[in-house]
């Protein structure tokens, strides 16, 4: 079997596994589930060491006809865009799992749901034919939708179905979208295809290539999700168990910057162009309003949610800056935003697990019983506000230096969200960690177990090692994201602009 | 030898770290006072290191060099780079030198907390920080290192975070720090977009030839921005007088050594910038001065043994930004190192004073410590001289050679002047009378509750050498500074001092005179019964209310910027995210969620078997996929 095929159909075939364990035996599937989700770490650990790095062709591609007919094919590929997030996923599943102890109802379905969810994101992130993806990208929807429905807290009935019915409605223009493409695709050639690399060879004209746009970046912007569409997203964190928050915010509104940059980029260059001044206002807006949001909320869960939606605002902002660095910096951050929002959550939930409140008020003095936990907490903090030597910076400096050319104004704004963080994170570890412990069932908490400590240690140690070694994974991005400029570059001849002389630029900000 | 220190010098950087990583994980195994030796150890050799490198630069026929590390960012072309020049290597004396003196003296403080060693795992990683910082050889890592420092800072002023005031005021520090650091951001795009590079050699050769004025101003007012911050100054100060709650030996190295001098730093590493804009410049300078004065005007009012040394920290590096700001580089340098030596003493010595007498800082109720703590009270009064200006102590040549520097510039700067004049009299006031406070007259204390006493020797040693170098170092620096740094600042026109020996006679009369003027004054006034300075306090009216609370500049900031800002954050998620935005979304889906009510009602009790389907359904297609794909 193709080691691509493989990443996708080993978590399923791990599902089936857990399904048909005893049921009397509860204690077993999440072991087991964790057991096998390491296989496809280890082949998307073969398969980063594998990627060769200095060429932006897709790589390990392997393609059947699946429905020859309509021209649809088994099609998949991995380049530097897609690489990190396969990676990514491949790491949190088992961590994910393995910080799930609390589930204790109808434990083989909630692994089962999280290794079907596996699949459906490899599956998503390495489709090349755009028929497979739009599967996987539904797909995703319906194990997420039963583990926030089914594990998640006193709403989530409400929280998935907003989620579900919010998301599935970005998926129906997205499958307007591509159906549309393949008919001017057989309109053009005489034969339907849903392969990437036909699509994006389409010359679509301008007005059908804007609307084609709007489809796709709103399925996206929905996923990511952008301003002002953002609004499912903190009900389903709060909802959600924590090894679903964990790939929610981990992996799954990957999706929707992933899409931006594969599809809108690759498929819409002209129209990307355009729509250059709205996605990036609507970014950074996002960044300093799911910031400021953030500030004020009285839930944990919830004041990680929205600091989601700042941190995803610099990745659109990155992304349609058109910039290298820009993009760059906007694919680095989809992996960066993955670790420490990944790692917030599981925190999160190892308060919630011992306490079974996430309410900032409910706690104080934490760092004094549990100084473990409070080091693991302050860390992952410093690295999600951008401290330098860890991931964060990283990412949001290649963002905000490569989207000063093309947008200064919006580079300056973004900025401020730096700041903002600072006050979120900086403001809830004070209330949550410091002081001496008032209230009596704080006084007791046992420390973090050796199990939950083997959890957070290895996304510790890669926000330090992608903060001060960020080329492991930006000499494999930077090919594929320099073809996705050249090939705009190609097409419309645009290069992001040079900013009107800084001092005028200046004089209108103050002014 | 020196070559290979030379090649070495990244380990100036690497044997701090390696101190705090080995007392991260293994603090608590080696224990007090051990872990506190070993933090010392490390930053000691690493001085040693350093003087060794620096040997060719004493001689004069040192060449600057770059030692790149490796790779960071290659799409900005950034690198972790050393560069080995003049000013770096001062910079690096002082902040390893310094250093190993106070961590020497913390080993005595802390003695007992049961946080011992992971308080030296933080001053090690602060060490580390502060010579990433000076080190640096792009503006990049230099950022690094000035926000690192900005984190150990944060931890550090809030070590003892069980206390909420310390936990608050670390949190407001690294606040306004970053504040400060979206200026520096914005500059760094600025500086990335006009010269497509962040190394410093690059950008500053080609400064004149690419950078017009308007882009110098906005570049060097935006790095002012980010220096005001890190080096309170106004606006930006507020969190300097909190950060006391800190650990003394923190207040010592980190808030009056090191750390706060890194803004003054960054004006003079990129003087080539900056002296493309009389503007910026002018504005640096002006800031410099009205900080100067405005903190000298609070510190004369305070209680606290500490809060009196942090504002008069302010007011000393409004000082040295007024003489980068006039183009004295070498002259703000100078105080810088003066400073350096002199305010770690004195932090250190109140330190002293704080542990005799059992954690008392209010200087209200000291007096009379003379006779218990004579090594104490001797370095103290060297200490006091020195920041008083008194010939021909360390503080005198610095503080003379800026304010002659400043008033050959002629023109406004002769203001500008005028009010460092008046700075250096409140200063030795404002520091006499604390001298006097707290060593001189009688006990203001009852002897029962406390049995005040000199330190241990692992304290008062540094004390002494402080002391030394607050006497010599400022002579002896006087007499190389100049032609050491001059490869460092060969890009700028540096401003000078008067050439006529009768006019720099004057100048230094007058400083002199101001510094005597504050000396007997205050010596005159708190010599006296309590009763009576406290008349001549009241005397000068609300003035003195005023300038007790700092102007309650706290209280306008949190009634002008936080509670608008946490007012509007709260209108934000509670006025228009949930109803407006949330709102629309709900009711165009309002119909929806009708449906998904229903939903519910179908899954309960079938959900088993739908999942079952879906998963069957699915697997079934996939595997078929997959044996056909393969």
């Amino acid at each position: 079997m193709p080691l691509l095929t493989a990443l996708v159909v080993i978590p399923v075939v791990a599902a089936v596994i857990v399904l048909l364990l005893p049921r009397r035996r509860p204690e077993l599937p999440l072991p087991i589930g964790v057991g096998l989700s390491v296989l496809p770490l280890a082949l998307a650990g073969y398969l980063f060491a594998a990627f060769q790095g200095g060429t932006a062709e897709f790589q390990f591609v392997t393609r059947a006809a699946w429905y020859a007919p309509w021209g649809i094919s088994w099609y998949l590929g991995v380049d530097g865009i897609s690489l990190p997030m396969v990676v990514l996923t491949a790491l949190l599943v088992p961590l994910a799992l393995a910080a799930s102890g609390m589930i204790l109802r109808r434990t083989r379905e909630f692994v089962a749901a999280i290794l079907l969810l596996e699949a459906g994101l490899i599956g998503a992130f390495l489709a090349l034919d755009l028929f497979m993806f739009f599967v996987f990208f539904e797909a995703i929807l319906i194990p997420m939708y039963f583990i926030i429905g089914l594990w998640g807290g006193e709403r989530r009935i409400y929280a998935a179905v907003k989620f579900f019915l919010y998301t599935a409605f970005g998926s129906a223009l997205l499958l307007a979208g591509i159906i549309a493409m393949a008919v001017i695709h057989s309109r053009e050639t005489g034969a339907l295809s849903f392969a990437f690399e036909d699509l994006a060879a389409l010359d679509l004209g301008h007005t059908t290539e804007l609307w084609l746009f709007a489809a796709f970046a709103l399925a996206f912007a929905i996923k990511v999700p952008l301003f002002p569409l953002h609004t499912w997203l903190p009900d389903a964190h709060v909802e959600a168990p924590t090894g679903g928050s964990v790939l929610l915010a981990g992996v799954l509104l990957k999706l929707g910057t992933y899409g931006l940059i594969r599809f809108n980029l690759g498929l819409f260059p002209q129209a990307s162009v355009d729509a250059v001044p709205v996605l990036t206002v609507l970014a950074v807006i996002g960044i300093v309003y799911g910031a400021v949001v953030a500030i004020v909320q009285p839930d944990l869960k919830k004041l990680v949610a929205y600091s989601s939606v700042s941190h995803l605002g610099f990745i659109v902002l990155g992304t349609f800056a058109l910039t290298s660095a820009g993009l760059q910096g906007g694919v680095i951050q989809n992996v960066n935003h993955g670790i420490t929002t990944g790692a917030l959550f599981l925190l999160v939930g190892m308060i919630y697990d011992r306490r079974h409140t996430k309410q900032i008020a409910d706690f104080g003095g934490l760092a004094k019983v549990m100084p473990v936990y409070a080091g693991f907490f302050l860390f992952t903090a410093f690295a999600s506000m951008g401290l330098p030597a860890l991931n964060g910076f990283v990412g949001e400096f290649l963002v905000l230096v490569g989207s000063y050319p093309a947008v200064p104004v919006g580079a300056i704004v973004g900025a401020v969200g730096v700041v903002l963080a600072a006050i979120y994170l900086l403001w809830a570890y004070e209330r949550v960690f410091t002081g001496e412990p008032t209230l009596p069932e704080n006084k007791a908490l046992i420390d973090l177990r050796p199990r939950e400590v083997a959890v957070l240690a290895p996304l510790a140690v890669l926000m330090l090692l992608l903060g001060l070694y960020p080329r492991i994974l930006l000499d494999k991005i930077e090919p594929s994201t320099e073809a996705v400029l050249d090939h705009i570059e190609t097409v419309t001849g645009y290069v992001a602009p040079e900013p009107s002389r800084p001092e005028h630029l200046l004089a209108e900000v103050s002014g | 030898m020196v070559e290979s220190a030379q090649d070495l010098i990244w380990l100036v950087i690497g044997l701090p770290l390696a101190g705090a990583i080995l007392l991260h994980f293994a603090g608590r195994r080696i224990g007090d006072p051990r872990a506190g030796y070993l933090a010392t150890a490390a930053l000691g050799a690493a001085f040693v290191l350093a003087a060794v490198a620096s040997v060719p630069f004493f001689t004069g026929d040192g060449q600057s060099r770059l030692v790149p590390l490796g790779e960071w960012l290659p799409v900005l072309g950034v690198r972790f780079e050393i560069n080995w020049d003049p000013l770096a290597a001062l910079m690096t004396l002082v902040v390893t030198g310094v250093g190993t003196l106070i961590h020497l003296y913390a080993i005595g403080y802390m003695h007992g907390d049961e946080r011992f060693p992971r308080f030296f795992c933080y001053l090690n990683l602060f060490a580390a920080s502060m010579l990433t910082l000076v080190l640096a050889a792009n503006f990049v890592m230099l950022f690094a290192g000035w926000e690192l420092v900005g984190l150990c800072s944060y931890l550090l002023i809030s070590f003892w975070f069980t206390k909420p005031s310390a936990a608050a005021a670390g949190k407001k520090a690294f606040v306004v720090n970053r504040i400060g650091d979206l200026g520096f951001m914005v500059a760094l795009m600025l500086v990335f977009f006009s010269f497509h590079t962040f190394d410093f050699a690059s950008v500053f050769e080609q400064a004149g030839s690419l950078l017009n004025e308007g882009t110098a101003t906005a570049i060097g007012l935006l790095m002012l921005v980010g220096a005001a911050g890190k080096s309170a100054q106004i606006p930006l100060y507020v969190w300097l007088p909190d950060a006391m709650e800190g650990p003394t030996p923190v207040s010592a190295l980190i808030h009056a050594a090191t750390m706060v001098t890194a803004g003054v730093y960054l004006v003079a590493r990129s003087g080539a910038i900056f002296q493309l804009s009389p503007w910026a410049m002018g504005v640096v300078a002006v800031i410099g001065a009205a900080t100067a004065l405005w903190a000298a005007t609070i510190a004369l009012a305070q209680t606290d043994i500490k809060r009196v040394l942090a504002y008069s920290t302010i007011s000393q590096l409004g000082y040295m930004f007024l003489a980068v700001g006039a183009a004295g580089y070498t002259a703000g340098i100078f105080h810088l190192m003066t400073h350096a030596f002199f305010k770690a003493l004195l932090f250190l010595g109140a330190g002293s004073v704080i542990h005799g007498m059992t954690g008392e800082q209010d200087m209200r109720r000291m007096g009379g410590l003379r006779k218990h703590m004579p090594v104490t009270f001797l370095t103290m009064a060297i200490g006091t001289l020195a920041i008083a200006g008194m010939p021909p102590l360390a503080g005198f040549w610095s503080k003379d050679e800026i304010l002659a520097v400043v008033f050959e510039r002629g023109g406004l700067f002769v203001a500008l002047w005028a009010v460092g004049l008046v700075t250096a009299f409140l200063t030795a006031f404002y520091m006499t009378r604390q001298f006097v406070l707290v060593f001189l007259g009688r006990p203001r204390w009852e002897e029962t509750g406390h049995h005040p006493h000199e330190s241990p020797r692992v304290m008062t040693v540094p004390l002494m050498v402080l002391a030394a170098l607050a006497i010599f170092g400022g002579l002896v620096i006087r007499l190389g500074l100049e032609s050491f740094l001059e490869p460092s600042f060969e890009l700028v026109d540096q401003a000078h001092a008067p050439s006529d020996p009768l006019v720099l006679l004057l100048l230094a009369g007058l400083s002199v005179g101001a510094g005597l003027l504050g000396i007997g004054t205050a010596a005159f006034v708190y010599r006296k019964a309590p009763s009576e300075w406290e008349g001549f306090e009241r005397g000068f009216g609300p003035a003195w209310g005023w300038w007790r609370d700092g102007y309650r500049v706290d209280d306008i900031y949190g009634a002008v910027v936080v509670a608008p800002g946490l007012k509007a954050a709260e209108a934000a998620a509670f006025k228009v995210d949930l109803p407006v935005i949330d709102g629309a979304v709900n009711s165009v889906g309002g119909a929806a969620r009708e449906f998904g009510f229903s939903f519910r009602n179908l899954q309960t009790g079938f959900v088993r078997n739908y999942g079952a389907y879906f998963v069957a359904g699915l697997g079934a297609l996939l595997i078929w996929l997959a044996v056909r794909g393969g």
